[in-house]
């Protein structure tokens, strides 16, 4: 019966290996040549050991007295084949004084349980398996490693091949390296921008989840400027680089990514520390396991020592020891977990940002750009004499000449062209306001102090934001407030953060007082500073991050374009919209990619999912593995099992690390 | 002077031993294996020569894995 099994397991083997390597010959990119090789000698020693096996001892006999000695060599060629390599990669490790290593403990077992098969001209099947399913293991780890490695990469891969430069009326595919700044290149539908540039002719639509994770399509046309990574959907687009390629906002992006999981976190740090202690300790446990209770047994209770049932018991134990899960399974699954944020349109810069998020329980936010859209407009027109529209109009050409950010919002208010031949007379009256004839008619627009310079009389405004006051030939005509607006998703990212256990929330601004309260109270922020300098809220920071206990982590979000100081106090750094701003990419430890503060709740979900997968993944290997040790200790588990035990750990935690890859729905 | 090499090694605690070995090497000032990129990133002390360097840390890097390969 027993043999049965073990013929049929050989036949699943050689089915299996054969099976992969058609499979390796069809696709060429799937196995490197030393994979395929490694399968070639599985596939014939499998075959030669089935070979062996159906045969039996018995056929060997017949041959007479050299019968033994002949299966013997046989025996030894096809445990040459599989496993000669790892013969000589403990022999060298042993020439370099690097003793204590896997092919160390894999030749002393198998060398080891090959002498006492000799001695007893028994089963050499045990040997020979062994090294066998530890080669299949190695195989498969290779091979799984390989592919989901190569899998994540493929999924952030942005990286576009070439770029299409019009010459002598043929479009002409190039390198986008070559492309040198101020080149025009097109971009056809379906054709991923190569470089950042302006667009000079065609409008389109643009499709930027590659980079932001979010779907909603962008709209390009003349004078737009556009960020490489973006798939063009619509329109051909005819567009003037302004950066090189290797300063494009894709080649940052890659590289940022690619260079994230060189930072190393603690949990890795604790791995190859762990694996340094754990490989020589468990070489001197087998030895003590070999000696000790042979020793004890003769000496002390006078019974027969059985060496060989001991020795055997050593040698499982240096199979099942092998510490390859925990090793492997811990970076996959950090790089799992960055590579899938990035997808999500996070950017993570380390495997050691990504375990600081997970702890985050404080978040300090910037005001403007990261809570509120940073752009001012026109909130609301009170006690208007005449039609509001007019009245925007009014003041939109009295200040038409200034350039001011308010002037700016209202001309963007008035939303038509500004015909300058209606204005004349432009007085610009510093700290005040602007008083010009338009279409003949005198317009003074501008704050209190301008109408009391003017002696007309205002009604103040209730409404939190600047108060444009306008007076038509000195009448009083109303007024226009001005309001930085609070995004969309804000109120809803600072519940979410709640939700998602953040304890604290704080805004930082160097805004008023009572703008940065209302803004607040309506987002229901825990805590608000304002009127703050940028060494202020560097100042705010530290005092929060004082303030906390130690393991707790402070994040602060900003716009990273004035905030780089503060994004690097803090425990880490959110940059929040950095589609194009170098500033924040630089400053940050994190960056979302599109302007939504929702993001900052994913991005800590996608962190502590991440984590989890880490120490689940920590636990159940070390478990399993001290689990083997001490049945194979009580003699328990056999050396199949023990393989069994290394591989399945293994390939049970590269799948639960691929699971870091998936945020969609967090 | 910081430059990164493109390798190519199979498992994970082979690639922790190659950054050991590369610290290690004189004229090194840090070094970085990033197994999942297959990448070695060093930082070579100032007024050294990185050819040379290299050449030890390939070395250094076989004898602990000699299945690895630094594409220099």
């Amino acid at each position: 019966m027993r043999e049965l099994i073990e013929s049929g397991l050989l036949v699943v083997v050689a089915i299996l290996s054969a099976a992969f390597l058609i499979i390796g010959q069809k696709n060429s990119g799937g196995m490197t040549k030393k994979q395929k090789v490694m399968l070639w000698r599985i596939l014939i020693a499998t075959v030669l050991l089935l070979v062996l096996q159906i045969l039996g001892a018995a056929a060997f006999d017949r041959l007479g007295a050299a019968g033994r000695w002949v299966r013997l060599a046989i025996h030894v060629v096809d445990y040459l084949i599989i496993g000669y390599d790892i013969l000589k990669k403990a022999f060298k490790g042993i020439c370099n004084r690097r003793v204590f290593d896997e092919n160390f403990l894999m030749a002393v077992a198998t060398l080891g349980a090959l002498a006492l098969a000799v001695y007893e001209n028994g089963e050499y099947l045990e040997v020979i398996a062994v090294m066998l399913f530890y080669q299949i293991g190695e195989w498969f780890q290779s091979y799984a490693v390989g592919r989901s490695r190569r899998n994540i990469s493929d999924l952030m891969d942005i990286r576009p091949d070439y770029a299409n430069v019009e010459k002598d009326g043929k479009l002409e595919k190039v390198d986008p390296d070559e492309v040198e700044i101020g080149s025009v290149i097109i971009v056809q539908p379906g054709e991923k921008i190569p470089i950042d540039g302006v667009v000079v002719e065609g409008a389109s639509t643009l499709n930027t989840a590659a980079l932001t994770g979010e779907s909603l399509p962008r709209d390009a046309k003349i004078g737009d400027e556009v960020i490489s990574g973006c798939i063009n959907m619509t329109g051909v687009l005819k567009i003037q680089t302004s950066k090189e390629f290797g300063e494009s906002t894709v080649s940052k992006i890659l590289d940022l990514v690619e260079n994230a999981s060189s930072r190393k976190s603690k949990s890795e740090d604790f791995i190859s520390r762990f694996a340094r202690v754990y490989t020589p300790a468990v070489c001197y446990a087998a030895l003590a396991l070999a000696v000790l209770p042979p020793l004890v047994q003769m000496l002390g209770m006078g019974m027969d020592p059985a060496w060989e049932t001991w020795i055997y018991r050593a040698l499982t134990f240096l199979v099942a020891s092998c510490p390859c899960a925990l090793v492997i399974s811990i970076p996959l699954s950090f790089f799992a977990g960055i590579g899938g944020a990035s997808r999500a349109g996070v950017l993570v810069k380390g495997s050691n940002y990504l375990e600081t998020l997970s702890q985050v329980k404080t978040v300090v936010f910037d005001k403007t750009g990261t809570l509120t859209l940073g752009v001012f407009e026109v909130n609301g027109i009170h006690h208007s004499e005449i039609n509001g529209e007019k009245l925007v109009e009014y003041a939109a050409l009295a200040e038409s000449a200034s350039s001011h950010p308010i002037s700016k919002s209202l001309q963007r208010a008035y939303g038509k062209e500004i015909d300058r031949s209606r204005v004349r007379d432009i007085q610009e009256i510093s700290g005040n306001g602007v008083i010009a004839k338009v279409d003949g008619v005198e317009v003074a627009a501008g704050n209190d102090k301008l109408m009391d310079r003017l002696g007309v009389e205002y009604i103040s405004c209730h409404s939190v934001g600047t108060i444009i006051h306008i007076a038509i030939n000195g009448k009083y005509a109303g007024h226009i407030v001005i309001a930085d607006i609070v995004k969309p998703h804000s109120k809803e990212a600072i519940q979410a953060l709640k939700s998602a256990g953040v304890r604290k929330t704080v805004m930082l601004t160097g805004d008023a007082k009572k703008v940065a309260d209302q803004v607040a109270a309506f987002l229901g922020l825990d805590e608000v500073y304002s009127e703050l300098l940028p060494a202020d809220k560097v100042e705010k920071v530290e005092e929060l991050l004082k303030e906390k206990p130690e393991h707790e982590k402070l994040a602060f979000v900003g716009d990273g374009i004035n905030d780089a100081p503060v994004l690097r106090r803090a425990d880490i750094g959110i940059a929040m919209g950095a589609m194009g701003s170098d500033a924040a990419i630089e400053a940050a430890d994190v960056v979302l990619m599109n302007d939504d503060p929702l993001q900052i709740s994913k991005a800590i979900k996608i962190s502590r999912k991440c984590l989890g997968i880490v120490y689940q993944n920590i636990i159940f290997s070390i478990t399993v593995k001290l689990a083997c040790l001490v049945f194979v200790a009580f003699g328990v588990a056999n050396m199949w099992l023990a393989v069994f035990a290394d591989v399945g750990v293994m390939i049970l935690a590269i799948l639960n690390a691929i699971r870091a890859l998936r945020v969609q729905n967090l | 002077m910081k430059k990164t090499y493109k390798i190519e090694v199979d498992c994970a605690n082979c690639a922790n031993l190659m950054e050991d070995a590369a610290r290690k090497t004189a004229g090194v000032a840090s070094a970085t294996v990033n197994f999942m990129t297959q990448k070695m990133i060093v930082e070579f002390d100032d007024g050294q020569d990185a050819a040379q360097v290299m050449n030890d840390v390939v070395k250094a890097c076989k004898k602990v894995e000699p299945d690895c390969e630094i594409f220099l």
